[in-house]
């Protein structure tokens, strides 16, 4: 085997060469016990045995080549399964790796916590609705559609209960559009504190969202057009979740939304109703939304008064922060992550802006000293995370990873550095700066801050 | 009706691009909301007050009401920091004075207390009423509310023991609060078209930097999030690196490591994973650890006292779907909702000790 790893320059892939692809992913994944090693060190003497003699693979005699092309598989030789096998589809069960996760020592209670999305091993712009970050303020439950019922109310002519029956006459919108949590990358205003990029940005999510705009209800309701300025969003779970938006927004591209991604809204992302706040920090995107009131001032609730305010140098809050601005990351290569050998790789990210569209992402290998354009994939959607993704040889030499983007209104994604000099580190919220991956001579990626 | 026709004729005169009605607006959807419906549930109150329902509570039935529903999460003095971040602390007559908190400059005070932070009493009101207690929320009358937040601000200094908050004297304890000078409006974040007050500017070559690593995730934390290899596919253009081991030196070594795919073998048997996650899904472990202290005792320690009692089982399942105090300490445990099936799964496996 030695020989020929020479005469190739790199390794093989293994374990999957000389084990069972079952066992190979059972072992990655779970780790060695006396039994599979035993096996493995079984197979593998096997596979030695049958190279030393000469032929490579038993009953196969002077054929050299993959067993796994020479000998088909059973797949290839068997029947599959029929149809609804599966009646609602789910995910290879070689696919167990990629899960939402939590932050140990994040937060204390976990029914008001965070997972985070897997964006290391995700494709695309479509976060698939399973891996979807969550944000509970006082846990989830699974509503009864039947029974839930939506208020409009406040200085409206007409104060309204809608059913979801009522509501999925009216005339519905489709939308994509990204939703970040205001704290996303908040652990990283002072020093790395998280190890891969499933923790650093794992808040963000983005799904084709459809429901009937705000502005049509308001307008059913016949909304005070002079005095309303701010509407009041108030969820039905337990923390009776409220956030002020202001009537303008409210008006613009509001979404009250009961599906995702071609289907109704998971329960942990707000079934069957939620809010969608297009371009403005996940909170105020409302779940299990009960009501809508409009008002003359806003509100003041605890999450725009006691959290979700971002603490200058000065000893000031910034109340009502809501936009997300402009931000990209690469989320492969990326920390935590590990290359197999030298040679061409493809390095990937997203980017988004809550304030329009994306129109460059710029790709750095040597820590920001020089840039290159990057290639924007379609769609090209206001308030939607766009992928980029750019081509690179490694050469085996240290570099290390950056991406920087810029919206449609020419704001340029800032360096940690910047950001800093205007609003301190102890903000938590808003760390829109540029990431950075070290990438080791070794081929391992790691969480470094450089600018 | 007819007003609602002209308001249609209006918006097709100015050719106003939304979702056009091709009709005389959205007939028979929705209903009124009865008076009812809306006193229900529009329970909203705003910094001017507005929704707050007249009422009042002292701070000694605060204090009272706070031992029963409250410091079980929040300490007796609310300044627990075992279960949620602390709402007492961190502030100084002074700040009652100017309405600024003076440790909210540089970072004498890392960890930031709510009552140093919330500038406007509605605000503690409105969240009591709305979310508290935490497994029982909007169980509260409106005079608790108000004993709850008068024991708050009593803690904390802004009001005298002997005081009753109410409706009528709302407004000017407003005027005590300690940071009710400290939210700023003026940035750009609040609106789509706001201005952006960070303006970096995008250099492509030979650009400045600092050529320095100012942080790196440290080495030592690397296994911290669990083993990152078993967080990434086992296939495709990278691997997750086996966090379990120290850094690889060469990409040889990460070649051989990957060869071999072998991680140091964790986990325990399923079952006791299975009740931990039965634990957490029942909010067990907001309050007990498995092996230690935190609000509650220890699922061991529970183990060890109950180890020679008769039918500890049937004690313990009691306890815990009726709520129980006294027996591990002051602060009591509510009762809980969990599942007959789940109390009983969850009795058997904490007696039998893990």
């Amino acid at each position: 085997m030695d020989d020929r790893n020479k005469k190739t320059g790199r390794i093989q892939s293994a374990p999957e060469n000389f084990l069972d692809a079952d066992l190979a992913h059972e072992i990655t994944t779970k780790g060695l016990n006396p039994e599979r090693r035993s096996f493995m060190l079984k197979s593998f003497l096997a596979a030695s045995a049958a190279i030393a003699s000469g032929s490579a693979f038993a009953g196969k005699a002077k054929s050299a080549g993959d067993p796994n092309i020479l000998n088909l598989p059973e797949h290839s030789t068997t029947l599959g399964k029929p149809v609804t096998a599966n009646p609602y589809g789910v995910p290879s069960k070689y696919e167990t790796n990629l899960l939402r996760r939590e932050s140990p020592g994040l937060t204390r209670v976990s029914a008001a916590s965070v997972s985070f999305a897997p964006l290391q091993g995700l494709f695309g712009i479509i976060t698939p609705s399973g891996l979807h970050f969550e944000r509970h303020h006082q846990g989830w439950h699974d509503i009864d559609p039947s029974k839930h019922r939506f208020m409009i109310n406040g200085l409206v002519k007409n104060p309204k209960v809608y059913t979801m029956d009522d509501l999925m006459r009216l005339p519905s919108v489709s939308r994509m559009h990204f939703i970040e949590c205001g704290a996303n990358s908040a652990m990283e205003w002072g020093n790395n504190a998280v190890p891969t990029v499933q923790y650093t940005h794992g808040m963000l999510s983005c799904s084709e969202f459809t429901g009937v705009p705000l502005s049509v209800l308001l307008d059913d309701c016949g909304y005070d057009k002079k005095k309303g300025k701010f509407v009041l969003a108030e969820g039905s779970d337990g923390s009776g979740m409220t956030r002020t938006v202001p009537i303008d927004q409210a008006l613009d591209d509001v979404i009250v939304a009961w599906a995702m991604n071609g289907e109704m809204l998971r329960p942990e992302n707000g079934y069957p109703l939620r809010l969608v706040v297009p371009g403005v920090q996940g909170v105020s995107w409302v779940k299990w939304l009960r009501r809508i009131e409009v008002g003359d001032k806003p509100y003041a609730t605890k999450d725009e008064a006691v959290h979700y305010i971002d603490l200058m140098p000065d000893g000031q809050y910034r109340q009502y922060t809501s936009i997300q601005e402009c931000k990209s990351v690469i989320t492969s290569p990326s920390a935590g992550q590990v290359l197999l050998d030298k040679g061409f790789y493809n390095i990937t990210g997203l980017a988004w802006s809550g304030r329009g569209k994306i129109k460059r992402v710029d790709v750095s290998v040597d820590g920001g000293k020089n840039w290159k354009k990057a290639r924007l994939e379609s769609p090209d959607l206001p308030k939607c995370l766009r992928r980029f993704n750019f081509d690179w040889v490694w050469d085996g030499s240290p570099a290390i990873l950056q991406s920087r983007a810029i919206d449609e209104t020419g704001y340029v994604q800032p360096k940690i550095n910047e950001l800093r000099e205007v609003r301190g580190t102890r903000s938590i919220y808003h760390n829109n700066a540029i990431q950075s991956w070290k990438l080791a001579a070794s081929g391992e990626l790691s969480n470094v801050q450089t600018y | 009706m007819f007003k609602r026709i002209n308001l249609f004729l209006a918006v097709v005169a100015s050719m106003a691009l939304s979702v056009s009605v091709y009709a005389d607006a959205y007939t028979n959807i929705g209903r009124a909301a009865t008076a009812e419906e809306i006193a229900a549930w529009d329970i909203d109150v705003r910094p001017d007050f507005k929704g707050l329902p007249a009422g009042s509570g002292s701070v000694e039935e605060g204090e009272e009401l706070w031992e029963e529903k409250c410091a079980s999460c929040h300490g007796v003095f609310g300044e627990s920091n075992e279960v949620f971040t602390p709402i007492v602390g961190g502030i100084s007559e002074g700040d009652v004075k100017a309405g600024r908190v003076a440790n909210l400059v540089g970072n004498r005070q890392p960890q930031k207390t709510t009552i140093m932070k919330v500038a406007t009493i509605s605000t503690l009101w409105d969240y009591i009423n709305r979310a508290m207690p935490w497994t029982a929320p909007k169980s509260l009358k409106p005079d608790e509310v108000y004993a709850a937040t008068a024991y708050i601000l009593s803690l904390s200094g802004v009001i005298p023991e002997d005081f009753t908050l109410s409706d009528k004297n709302i407004a000017e304890v407003q005027k005590l609060m300690p940071n009710r000078n400290g939210m700023s409006l003026k940035h750009g974040l609040r609106t789509v078209d706001g201005k952006p007050d960070v303006h970096s500017k995008a250099c492509m070559k030979n650009c400045k930097t600092t050529g320095k690593l100012t942080s790196t995730f440290p080495v030592s934390a690397r296994n911290t999030h669990g083993n990152i290899q078993q967080q990434n596919r086992t296939f495709g253009a990278v691997r997750g690196i086996d966090t379990t081991q120290p850094p690889a030196k060469t990409l040889k070594e990460t070649q051989e490591r990957l060869k071999l795919a072998a991680t140091e073998k964790k986990g325990s048997a399923k079952a006791k994973g299975d009740m931990l996650s039965v634990a957490k899904k029942n909010n067990c472990l907001t309050c007990h650890g498995v092996k230690n202290k935190i609000v509650g005792p220890s699922f061991n320690d529970i183990a060890t006292k109950y180890k020679d009692v008769k039918n500890a089982n049937v004690t313990l399942e009691g306890k815990v779907k009726k709520g129980t105090s006294g027996t591990w300490g002051d602060i009591p445990m509510p009762a809980q909702s969990a599942s007959d099936r789940d109390i009983k799964a969850l009795v058997n496996w904490i007696l039998k000790g893990n």
